[in-house]
C-alpha cells in the first residue's frame, strides 16, 4: 500500500504553504505520551505513544560472552520486530529491512551516546558479563516508528531494575535491586527529518511518511551542555542539499529541546 | 588542525586513490576503487527484467544493490552470506546512488549492482560506492552524475578525511567518530549520510565541506579511469 500521487502531490502543495493534515507546523511533533511497566516480567518496559503510533519497548537482561573486541565490557542487543498486528503493511517473513533499521539506529545512538556504562556489566572479566536486551515491538504504525522506539528505549532503561545472581550463578528474577549503570545526564533522543519536494517536516504520520521520499534521522544526546550527535543516517531516494542539511542542523536542537521538554518527567 | 597521522597524510587528504574500470568481463559494467588498503570491486547487471514477476513496477525501474565482505578480507574471519550489517550498507548504497540514475527510463527491469570488498581497511562502503558509480557509468546507464563517497572522520577533536582502521580504532579523548558520506560530483547534494560516534550539529557542517573538497580529487580519479576505457577500446 502505497500513497497515490494524487496525495503526495496535495501533500506537497500542502506542505509548500506550511500546513498539515492536522493542523500541526512543518516542525512540530504530535502529542507524546509514555507509561511505564508494561510487563512485570521484563526488566523494564516502556509504552509510547506519538499520536496514533504506538510501541512498546522491554528490556529483559541476560548473561552472556564478551565480545572478543570487548572483554571488559557488558553487551546491548537492540531488535526490532515489525508484528504483522500493528500494521495492514507490514509482511510475514524473516526481518525485512525497516526492521533491520530500527534496531541498528536505535543500536548506535544508545550506544554512542554513552549513555549505558557496558563496563559496569561484567561479572567475570573476559568469560561473563550481562547483556541487555531491548526489544522493540511497534502496537500501531501510524508513522515515525524510529523517533518513538527511542523514546521508548530510554524510559525503559530508566526504569529497570538489575536482577541478581544465586549463589550458583544464576540469575534471580525475582530479586531485582538498583538501576542499570546508567549515566544520570545522557539521554539520547531520535529526531528524523524527512523531505517532500523541497519542503522538511519531522513526525509524519504514516500516509506522509510515505509521500516522503528521502529521510535523515539523527541520534543526538545532551553532554555537559553540548549537544552531540551519535548517530545519523540517510535514507530513501534524494538527496539534502548542503543548504538543507544545515538548515535540518539549526533545527536538531530545538527538536531535541522540544522533545526533552515534554519528556520531562520520563527521562 | 594539530594532529598527526600515522601515515603523515594531511587531515584533508584521502590515502592513494587506485580505480580501474572493466574488471569483470560478464558484466555490463564494472570496476575496481581502492583507497590505500581498502580494496572494492563492483559489477553492474542490467537494466534485465525483473524477477519474480510481481516485483517489476510499470512506471520506473529498480536499482537493486548488494554490498559485502568477502570472508577473508578481514583480519577474523567473517562468515560467508549477509549480515544485519551488509543489509543495512546494501540498503544506502542504493539509496547513495539513485538520485543519479534515470530509473524511469527502464520500467518493469532491475539494475543489479554487486559490490564485494577484497580487503578491508576502513571506509569499505565508500570505496564501494565510487566503485558502483564507476560501474553503473560503464554499463552505459543514463546518469545525470558520477557520485563520490568519502567518510570524515573526528579523532579526538580534529576532522580528517578517510580514516584507516588504525585511525577508526582511535580511542584517546573524544574517541574516534566515522561520517561516511557521499556527494553528488557536480551539485552539492549528499546522497549518503551515516554516522556514529560523537559530533557536534555546528561540525557536521564543517564535515560536509570537507567531504566536498575530497570528492574533487575522488572524481577526478573516477573520470580517469573511466576515459582509459573509452580510448581503450
Amino acid at each position: 500500500m502505497e500513497v497515490s500521487n494524487l496525495t503526495k502531490d496535495y501533500l506537497n502543495k500542502l506542505f509548500s504553504s506550511g500546513k498539515r493534515f492536522d493542523g500541526r507546523k512543518l516542525e512540530d511533533y504530535r502529542d507524546v505520551e509514555v507509561s511505564v511497566d508494561v510487563s512485570n516480567k521484563a526488566e523494564g518496559s516502556a509504552r509510547v505513544k506519538l499520536g496514533k503510533t504506538e510501541v512498546v519497548v522491554g528490556v529483559k537482561l541476560g548473561i552472556g560472552e564478551p565480545y572478543p573486541d570487548s572483554p571488559d565490557k557488558g553487551n546491548l542487543m537492540c531488535t526490532g520486530e515489525l508484528l504483522l498486528l500493528a500494521s495492514p503493511r507490514f509482511e510475514a517473513g524473516p526481518p525485512g529491512f525497516q526492521a533491520i533499521e530500527l534496531g541498528r539506529l536505535l543500536d548506535r545512538a544508545i550506544r554512542e551516546s554513552g549513555m549505558i556504562d557496558l563496563s559496569k556489566l561484567v561479572i567475570t572479566p573476559g568469560e561473563k558479563v550481562w547483556t541487555i536486551y531491548l526489544d522493540i515491538y511497534p502496537i500501531n504504525d501510524d508513522g515515525n516508528l524510529l523517533d518513538a522506539a527511542n523514546i521508548g528505549a530510554i524510559v525503559a532503561l530508566k526504569n529497570a531494575k538489575m536482577p541478581s545472581l544465586d549463589k550458583d550463578g544464576k540469575i534471580d528474577y525475582e530479586n531485582r535491586k538498583g538501576g542499570l549503570p546508567l549515566s544520570k545526564e545522557i539521554a539520547p533522543l531520535s529526531v528524523s527529518f524527512y523531505k517532500l519536494g523541497e519542503t522538511i517536516i519531522v513526525d509524519p504520520t504514516r500516509e506522509e511518511e510515505e509521500a516522503c521520499e528521502t529521510r535523515v534521522t539523527f541520534g543526538i544526546s545532551k553532554w555537559n551542555k553540548h549537544y552531540m550527535v551519535n548517530a545519523c543516517q540517510k535514507a530513501g531516494q534524494n538527496s539534502f542539499t548542503e543548504e538543507e542539511m544545515n538548515k535540518i542542523l539549526d533545527l536538531l536542537p530545538k527538536e531535541f529541546e522540544e522533545l526533552n521538554k515534554r519528556l520531562k518527567n520520563h527521562l | 588542525m594539530t594532529i598527526k597521522r600515522s601515515d603523515g597524510r594531511k587531515a584533508h587528504e584521502t590515502r592513494k586513490m587506485t580505480a580501474k574500470v572493466g574488471i569483470i568481463p560478464n558484466a555490463d559494467g564494472s570496476a575496481m576503487f581502492a583507497f590505500g588498503n581498502t580494496v572494492a570491486i563492483a559489477a553492474v547487471y542490467g537494466p534485465r527484467k525483473l524477477h519474480p514477476q510481481h516485483m517489476q513496477d510499470p512506471s520506473i525501474g529498480v536499482l537493486r544493490c548488494t554490498y559485502d565482505l568477502l570472508s577473508f578480507s578481514v583480519d577474523d574471519r567473517k562468515k560467508p552470506g549477509p549480515s544485519r550489517r551488509s543489509q543495512e550498507i546494501s540498503k544506502v548504497t542504493g539509496w547513495a546512488l539513485e538520485p543519479v540514475i534515470d530509473l524511469e527510463a527502464f520500467p518493469n527491469t532491475v539494475i543489479d549492482v554487486q559490490i564485494y570488498i577484497l580487503q578491508a581497511d576502513a571506509g569499505t562502503r565508500t570505496a564501494g560506492i565510487n566503485a558502483a558509480s564507476m560501474a553503473l557509468a560503464h554499463a552505459g546507464i543514463p546518469m545525470k552524475d558520477l557520485v563520490c563517497s568519502v567518510a570524515v572522520g573526528k579523532l579526538d577533536r580534529d576532522l580528517v578525511v578517510d580514516l584507516t582502521k588504525e585511525e577508526e580504532d582511535f580511542s584517546d579523548g573524544e574517541g574516534a567518530t566515522d561520517f561516511a558520506i557521499a556527494k553528488l560530483a557536480s551539485s552539492n547534494e549528499f546522497s549518503l549520510l551515516q554516522l556514529d560516534g560523537k559530533i557536534r550539529p555546528e561540525e557536521i557542517k564543517e564535515v560536509l565541506k570537507m567531504a566536498s573538497e575530497a570528492s574533487k580529487h575522488i572524481y577526478e580519479a573516477q573520470k580517469k579511469a573511466l576515459k582509459e576505457v573509452v580510448q581503450g577500446d
